[in-house]
C-alpha cells in the first residue's frame, strides 16, 4: 500500500483548462446510455399514442396485438390501478391553481396528440412496435384549443370539466411588495410628459431536442427496484415514484447513467418512466422503453410559448420609470413538474440590470391541447431578457441615442452593488460598464457603426444591423426559503461527500447529476486544490441514488454554485478531521500545524504529511489520538442564502438582404462576467453551445401545431436545429466580478449564452431595417418574415402563418423551409 | 455473444457476413433490419447510437468500406460483404498513426479542443470528420462546416468541433505547435 505524493506547492487546478476526464469514454464509444443496457429476460415496450389533440376514447381493441408473435402484454388505462402513480406538479404557483389530473396513461379522454393510450410489452422492440400498430383505438374527436390567443377566450376548453383554460394568475407588484412605486402611476405620468413604449412580443414554442432520445429501463428483480433513466433528475424521480406509487423510497434505486443532453428537457417525471416502472413490477421482468425521435418531439415537454404584453415608461431623456408585464404562458395539456413555475422564474428578471423605480408582473398560465411545456434552457429568464432588451432598443430609438447609451444611463453602477432591485432580489456583484467596454473593443463597435452608416447612405441592398444585449440572470437554484415562499414543493440545497480510500485516492460524491457539463472534471479540480491531491486521484461519483443518496440534481445553472460549494465545505471538513490526527502523528501540537501545498506541516520544520499519507494511517488506525474515529470522510449540505447574478454584454452584427429577406450572421462577440472560472475550456463550451441555442430561437426553431393540434414540426426534417453550416465561430471573453454568495466566487454559466443571445440577434435584424420603418420582426426571423416586415410594415406575420410550410401546396408539398445562410470564414 | 431477438426474429431471414471493426461476423437477419440495429443489438456495438428516425442527425455515422454512411439509412443486408468501422474500432482499424494514448488523431483532437459535451453525437461526428479529412486533408472552415452539416450537435454550438477538425488537419499535415494555438483560439 502506497500513499500518493502530495502535489507540488505551486500547482493550482482552479482556473486551468484541464481536458475533460469524461471524454476518454465518450470519444471511443465506451458509453453507457440507458438504451445500451440489456438485461437477461428483458422485455421491450412500445407506446400507442393518440393522433388526436382532443378526443374521447370510446373503445380499445387489443386482441390483434395480443396475438402478435412475441407479445407478452397489451394494456390500457383500465388495466392499471392507483399503484401506477401519477405525474406530479411540484410547483402550484397559486393556491387556487387549476391543475388537471395527469395520469401516465389516458383513460376516457386524450388531451394532446401524442398522449399514451395503450402500452405493449414484447420480447423485442421491433415486435412491440409491430404490435402497437395493431391496437385499434376508437376516438370521438372533440374540439381542440391550440393557441394561447384562442385559449384565453375560454370558448373551447382543453379540459371541459375544469370549466376554464385559465390555470393560475400570478402577480408581483412593486408597490404592494414595498420594493418600488406604482407602475400605473409611472405610466400615466409618462403619458403626460414622457415616453411610453407598448409592445407585444411572442416567445414561440421550442423543443429542447437533446440528442439522446429518452430511454428508461426498470429491473424489478432483487430487493430494490432499479430504474435507469435518461434524466437530469434521478433524485427527484425517485421521490416522485415513491410518493405516487406507494413503493417506499428505500425500495427504489434510480440511476442516471450517461445522459445525452437535457437543456431542461430531461427535468421531468415522465409518463413513460411511470409506465416502465409499473410494467416491470407487473411482469416481474426487466423492461425497457426507448422513444423514437418523432415521439420525443411530440411528447417530451416543450418550452417557451408565451405572449408578452409590455409597457415601459420613461422620462423624455430616457430614464426608465416603470415596467408593466402582462404575460400569457401556454402550459400545454397538463401542468408539468415545474410547469407554471417557469414564467414565474422570469418574473424577477424583466427589470434586468436597470434601475426601474416601479414594476408589475402579471402572469396568466393557460391550458391547451398541446404537449405540456416546462423548463428549456434559461426557463423564464430568456423570455424576460428578450422582452427588456428589445424594449431598451426601442427606448433608445425614441430618445434618439445609441442603444448602449440608453443602457448605461439606466443600469446599476459597479459601486452600487450589492443592489436590491425593484423585483426584490439582491444582486451580489457586477460591472456592466467594464464588460461593455471590453465587448465593444472586441467587436469593433464604432467601425461597424460606420460601415452601417455607409451602407445606409449607399442604399446597399444588403443592410448591416448591430444588436445589443446587456443581460443578467439569476442562477444557482435555489435558496430553499425563497422556494418555500414561492410555494415550490421542494428545496434547493445540494449535497456532497468526500471520501478517502486507503491508498489515498479521493472519491467525491455529488447530488448534482451531469449530462454533458463536465462535472467530473471541474469538481475534480476543486477538490484537488482543496485537499492538495493530484487531479487524476479524484473520482467524481454521481447520478445513482444508492451512491449519491442525497441531491437535487442538475438544472438552473446550479451545479457549480450550489453543488460546488457543498463540495468545498465537505472537503474542508475532511481537513478539520485530519488536523488532530496529523498533529498526533507528527508529534506536534495542533496550533503548530499548517496546511500548505497539500501537506500538514509543522511550522518551521520540514516535517509534514499529505492527505494521502493520513488516509493510509487512518485506514490502519494503529496510532490515532484517543477518542478520534478512524474516518476522514465528510459530507456537507449547502443551501444558498441568495442567487448569484452573472451578466454580460453581447454584440451581434447581422447582414440583411432587403430584397430577399435572407439574414446572415456576420459577427458575434460576448463578454460575460461569471465570477471566478474553474475551467475556462468548459466555460467556453457552455457559452458557445448556449449562444447557438439562443440564436436558434431568433432564427430557426419553431414548434408549430396546425389548427387541429397536430404537431407539424414533428421530426428533424421540420424542426430546424442549426447545423455547423448555419452557424459561425464566436469571439468570447470575460470580466470577473467574483460572486459573494459562495466561497469560490463562481457564478453559473450553463444558461447565460442562451439567455443573452436571442435579443442580440433580433435587435440586430431590426436595427438593420429601422430606416425602412421596421420596429419588430417576429421570431423565428425567417426570410419570409423579414421580407414581410420590409414590404408589409408588420412584424412579419404570425407564427403559424409563417412557419415552415410543410405539406403546403404552394411549396409543392415539399416541406422545405428557408434557412438563413451561416457565415463561414 | 448473446443473440438478440430483434435481429433474429421473423420468418424471412437473410444470411449476411461482414467485417466489423476488424472482426469477421455472420448472422441471419430480418431483411428490414437496419445496419445500426444490427451493430447495436446484434453485435453489441453500442458505441454507435441512434438519435433520430429521419436520417437527419448523423449520430449513427459509421464507415462502410472506408466511407461515412448514416447506418440508420442502410439496411444490414446492404452491408453484406462489406467492411464496417465504428467509433469502437476506429483507432485500431485506421491505417494512420494513432496518438500516444491509443486514440485516432481525430478522437484526440476532439478531446484536446473540447469538441464534445454530452458526447451523444460524438461517435458520428468523429466518424464524419475522419471521412471529411480523408477526402480533404486541409479543409477551410467553410469546408469543415459544410462537411459536417449532416451531423447535429445540441451542446457545443459547433465552435469547438470545427476547432477539433482544424486541429486534426494541422497535426496530420505536420504543422506543429497546434496545441498552444488552439488553446488561445478557444
Amino acid at each position: 500500500m502506497t500513499a500518493v505524493e502530495a502535489r507540488p506547492d505551486n500547482a493550482t487546478e482552479i482556473g486551468r483548462d484541464r481536458r475533460r476526464k469524461e471524454d476518454a469514454r465518450l470519444i471511443t464509444g465506451r458509453t453507457r446510455w440507458t438504451d445500451n443496457i440489456n438485461l437477461p429476460g428483458m422485455l421491450h415496450l412500445a407506446m400507442v399514442r393518440s393522433p388526436f389533440a382532443h378526443a374521447n376514447i370510446t373503445g380499445i381493441d387489443t386482441s390483434a396485438a395480443e396475438s402478435s408473435e412475441g407479445v407478452v402484454a397489451v394494456l390500457s388505462a383500465k388495466d392499471f390501478d392507483e399503484s401506477l402513480g401519477a405525474c406530479i406538479n411540484a410547483w402550484p404557483i397559486t393556491p387556487d391553481q387549476k391543475t388537471p389530473d395527469h395520469p401516465p396513461i389516458a383513460g376516457d379522454r386524450v388531451s394532446f396528440a401524442g398522449e399514451i393510450v395503450a402500452v405493449v410489452a414484447a420480447r423485442s422492440a421491433a415486435a412491440a412496435r409491430d404490435a402497437a400498430e395493431m391496437v385499434e383505438v376508437d376516438y370521438e374527436e372533440l374540439p381542440a384549443v391550440v393557441s394561447l390567443e384562442e385559449a384565453v377566450k375560454d370558448e373551447v376548453l382543453a379540459h371541459p370539466d375544469l370549466g376554464t383554460n385559465k390555470s393560475a394568475l400570478w402577480v408581483f407588484d412593486s408597490a404592494q411588495a414595498g420594493t418600488g412605486g406604482s407602475v400605473d402611476d409611472a405610466i400615466s405620468t409618462a403619458r403626460q410628459d414622457g415616453i411610453v413604449i407598448e409592445r407585444t412580443y411572442r416567445q414561440q414554442r421550442l423543443i429542447p431536442a437533446f440528442m439522446e432520445p429518452r430511454s428508461v429501463v426498470c429491473d424489478p428483480t432483487g430487493e430494490q427496484i432499479t430504474v435507469w433513466s435518461a434524466t437530469q433528475i434521478p433524485h427527484i424521480l425517485r421521490f416522485a415514484l415513491a410518493a405516487t406509487t406507494g413503493v417506499p423510497e428505500s425500495k427504489i434505486r434510480v440511476i442516471a447513467p450517461d445522459v445525452g443532453g437535457g437543456f431542461g428537457g430531461k427535468l421531468q417525471q415522465t409518463p413513460e418512466e411511470m409506465l416502465v416502472f409499473a410494467m416491470a413490477r407487473r411482469l416481474g421482468k426487466p423492461v425497457k422503453y426507448t422513444e423514437t425521435r418523432s415521439e420525443s418531439l411530440m411528447a417530451a415537454h416543450h418550452g417557451r410559448d408565451q405572449i408578452q404584453k409590455l409597457t415601459l415608461s420613461a422620462t423624455k431623456d430616457g430614464q426608465v420609470t416603470g415596467l408593466k408585464v402582462e404575460l400569457d404562458a401556454n402550459l400545454g395539456a397538463y401542468v408539468a413538474i415545474v410547469g407554471g413555475g417557469v414564467p414565474v422564474l422570469g418574473a424577477f428578471m424583466f427589470n434586468a440590470i436597470y434601475k426601474f423605480p416601479a414594476y408589475q408582473f402579471n402572469c396568466q398560465t393557460v391550458l391547451t391541447n398541446t404537449a405540456w411545456t416546462d423548463a428549456y434552457r434559461g426557463a423564464g429568464r430568456p423570455e424576460a431578457t428578450y422582452a427588456i432588451e428589445r424594449l431598451m432598443d426601442e427606448l433608445a430609438v425614441e430618445v434618439g441615442v445609441d442603444p448602449l447609451e440608453i443602457r448605461e444611463k439606466n443600469w446599476i453602477n459597479h459601486e452600487e452593488f450589492p443592489f436590491t432591485t425593484v423585483a426584490g432580489l439582491t444582486y451580489d456583484s457586477g460591472d456592466y460598464a467594464t464588460a461593455t467596454a471590453k465587448a465593444k473593443e472586441m467587436f469593433g463597435y464604432d467601425e461597424l457603426r460606420r460601415e452601417q452608416a455607409e451602407r445606409r447612405a449607399n442604399n446597399d441592398p444588403v443592410q448591416l444591423g448591430i444588436g445589443v444585449s446587456t443581460f443578467t440572470e439569476m442562477c444557482g437554484l435555489a435558496p430553499s426559503r425563497v422556494l418555500g415562499s414561492l410555494d415550490y414543493g421542494a428545496g434547493g440545497w445540494e449535497h456532497a461527500q468526500v471520501r478517502l480510500t486507503p491508498t489515498g485516492k479521493v472519491e467525491v460524491i455529488t447530488g448534482a447529476s451531469a449530462h454533458g457539463q463536465g462535472h467530473e472534471t471541474a469538481f475534480s479540480q476543486i477538490v484537488a486544490d482543496r485537499l492538495g491531491v493530484p487531479f487524476e486521484d479524484v473520482e467524481v461519483l454521481h447520478g445513482d441514488t444508492q451512491i449519491a443518496a442525497k441531491g437535487y440534481d442538475t438544472y438552473g445553472s446550479r451545479s457549480l454554485v450550489v453543488g460546488g460549494e457543498a463540495l468545498v465545505r465537505a472537503a474542508d471538513k475532511v481537513l478539520e478531521k485530519a488536523k488532530p490526527i496529523a498533529a498526533h502523528l507528527l508529534e506536534a501540537s495542533v496550533e503548530d500545524l499548517e496546511f500548505t501545498g497539500g501537506k500538514w506541516t509543522v511550522k518551521g520544520t520540514d516535517q509534514g504529511m499529505s492527505i494521502g499519507e493520513l488516509s493510509t494511517a487512518v485506514f490502519a488506525a494503529h496510532n490515532l489520538p484517543d477518542g478520534v474515529e478512524a474516518n476522514l470522510d465528510s459530507e456537507a449540505t449547502f443551501d444558498p442564502e441568495n442567487f448569484n447574478f452573472p451578466h454580460g454584454t453581447h454584440l451581434c452584427a447581422m447582414e440583411v438582404d432587403t430584397e430577399t429577406g435572407q439574414v446572415k450572421m456576420r459577427k458575434y462577440v460576448c463578454c460575460d462576467d461569471i465570477g471566478n472560472i474553474i475551467n475556462p475550456l468548459i466555460v467556453a463550451g457552455q457559452v458557445h453551445g448556449g449562444l447557438v441555442q439562443g440564436i436558434a430561437q431568433a432564427l430557426w426553431e419553431d414548434a408549430v401545431y396546425d389548427d387541429a393540434g397536430t404537431l407539424v414540426s414533428g421530426s428533424f426534417v421540420d424542426y430546424l436545429l442549426p447545423t455547423a453550416a448555419d452557424t459561425i465561430s464566436f469571439d468570447i471573453d470575460h470580466t470577473t466580478s467574483p460572486s459573494t454568495t459562495n466561497t469560490l466566487g463562481t457564478k453559473g454559466v450553463g444558461e447565460a449564452g442562451t439567455i443573452a443571445s436571442t435579443p442580440a440577434v433580433v435587435n440586430a435584424i431590426v436595427d438593420a431595417l429601422r430606416p425602412m420603418g421596421v420596429n419588430d420582426v417576429a421570431m423565428p426571423c425567417t426570410p419570409e418574415r423579414v421580407w414581410r416586415a420590409i414590404n408589409e410594415g408588420s412584424a412579419g406575420g404570425g407564427t403559424t402563418d409563417a412557419a415552415a410550410p410543410h405539406f403546403d401546396p404552394s411549396t409543392g408539398m415539399s416541406g422545405t423551409a428557408d434557412r438563413p445562410e451561416g457565415d463561414v470564414q | 455473444m448473446a443473440k438478440n431477438n430483434d435481429v433474429w426474429q421473423g420468418d424471412n431471414m437473410t444470411r449476411i457476413s461482414m467485417r466489423v471493426d476488424g472482426m469477421k461476423v455472420a448472422d441471419d437477419v430480418e431483411p428490414r433490419t437496419l445496419l445500426v440495429q444490427y451493430l447495436r443489438e446484434g453485435l453489441g456495438k453500442t458505441g454507435t447510437v441512434i438519435g433520430c428516425d429521419t436520417s437527419n442527425c448523423g449520430a449513427c455515422t459509421v464507415h462502410l468500406d472506408g466511407e461515412s454512411v448514416k447506418s440508420c439509412n442502410v439496411l444490414a443486408v446492404q452491408a453484406d460483404g462489406c467492411e464496417v468501422t465504428t467509433i469502437e474500432g476506429l483507432a485500431e482499424v485506421s491505417t494512420g498513426s494513432t496518438t500516444e494514448s491509443g486514440l485516432h488523431p481525430v478522437q484526440e483532437a476532439f478531446r484536446e479542443c473540447h469538441g464534445l459535451q454530452c458526447g451523444f453525437c460524438t461517435p458520428g461526428m468523429i466518424m464524419q470528420s475522419v471521412d471529411l479529412l480523408n477526402r480533404n486533408p486541409q479543409p477551410s472552415e467553410e469546408e469543415i462546416r459544410e462537411g459536417i452539416e449532416g451531423n447535429l450537435c445540441r451542446c457545443t454550438g459547433y465552435h469547438n468541433i470545427v476547432r477539433a477538425v482544424q486541429y486534426a488537419s494541422r497535426n496530420a499535415t505536420g504543422q506543429s505547435g497546434a496545441r498552444s494555438e488552439e488553446v488561445d483560439a478557444l
